[in-house]
């Protein structure tokens, strides 16, 4: 089973490299039609488990603890069997 | 004073650290991440500037789970004192033993170069040699250094007196230089035991350097 994990900055959160990223796509005459960027990260976990509810409690542990900064990180978890 | 410098893979001011301490006539031993115990005598834990792991994750997140970093963590809550530099002062952060979190510089360039720092308090044992709004110069380099706390824990930081460096022009006026909220440049805890700072007061000792305003500081910590 497979568990990915997205992790961005939190909303409110300014995203300087969103920000930077939105400048260059204005730039690059997307201006009209990109409204904001978040850039976030993606990790992809391959699980010993063949239980998604046991999977997806110890995954969150991993985020609390190590994969998302929660001072300034938002993440999400989804697990794909 | 016995001075412990930690090591990790990565770490890169160990040396410059411990050069700047025996400078000062301290015993300095610098101690490998797998260690387990800091050494008893230990008066000041310096974790010192570089790239712990790589910086992978985040600046600090895997060198906050190494071997030594419950002693750190005990050493820490019986009162030590703890120098953070850079590296160091991210590692204090993901470790929740100073609060907020260090984001990208908000010009996404790494930051190479001597900048002005304003004392703002100096109420404390780190600080202690310097005057309130006294302005030194000492380099940075960083490419984290983006440091963020939300509203109410800036409030609780000024309440306290926990901001001990804001990023300034050579007049003493704040400027921003990463996108710090505040232009904030060092902070300690409530406690007032652990000091953490981007600025590079080890690489500022000698004037064939170009400025030897970091020995100001660090002098000041001979009397911890």
């Amino acid at each position: 089973m497979k568990a990915i994990v997205n992790v961005a900055l939190k909303q409110g959160v300014l995203d300087d490299q969103g920000k930077a990223t939105h400048h260059a796509l204005d730039t690059l005459g997307f201006k009209e039609i990109v409204k904001d960027v978040r850039i976030g990260k993606q990790i992809i976990l391959e699980l010993n488990s063949d239980n998604e509810k046991d999977a997806k409690t110890e995954v969150k542990n991993m985020c609390e603890k190590l994969l998302a900064n929660t001072v300034i990180e938002d993440y999400s978890i989804e697990i794909i069997g | 004073m016995n001075v412990t410098v930690l090591q990790f893979p990565g770490t890169n001011c160990e040396y410059d650290t411990k050069y700047a301490f025996e400078k000062l006539a301290c015993n300095v031993t610098i101690l490998w991440h797998k260690e387990i115990k800091l050494p008893e005598n230990t008066d000041l834990l310096v974790i010192p500037g570089g790239f712990s792991y790589g910086d992978y994750l985040r600046s600090g997140a895997i060198a906050r789970f190494a071997n030594i970093m419950d002693s750190v963590q005990e050493y820490a809550k019986n009162g030590g004192k703890v120098l953070g530099i850079c590296n160091g002062f991210q590692i204090l952060l993901e470790a929740g033993l100073l609060p907020g979190a260090m984001k990208r510089n908000a010009s996404l360039n790494f930051i190479s170069k001597y900048n002005h720092l304003k004392v703002i308090n100096n109420d404390n044992c780190f600080l202690q040699k310097l005057n309130l709004g006294e302005v030194i110069n000492i380099p940075v380099a960083h490419h984290d250094g983006n440091y963020y706390i939300d509203n109410d824990g800036l409030k609780q930081l000024e309440e306290n007196n926990q901001i001990l460096l804001k990023y300034c022009n050579k007049d003493g006026e704040i400027e921003n230089l990463n996108g710090s909220v505040a232009q904030i440049a060092g902070i300690c805890n409530k406690e007032k035991n652990i000091f953490g700072l981007m600025p590079h007061p080890e690489r500022a000792i000698e004037n064939l350097l170009g400025c030897d305003d970091g020995i100001k500081m660090l002098e000041g910590f001979l009397k911890l």
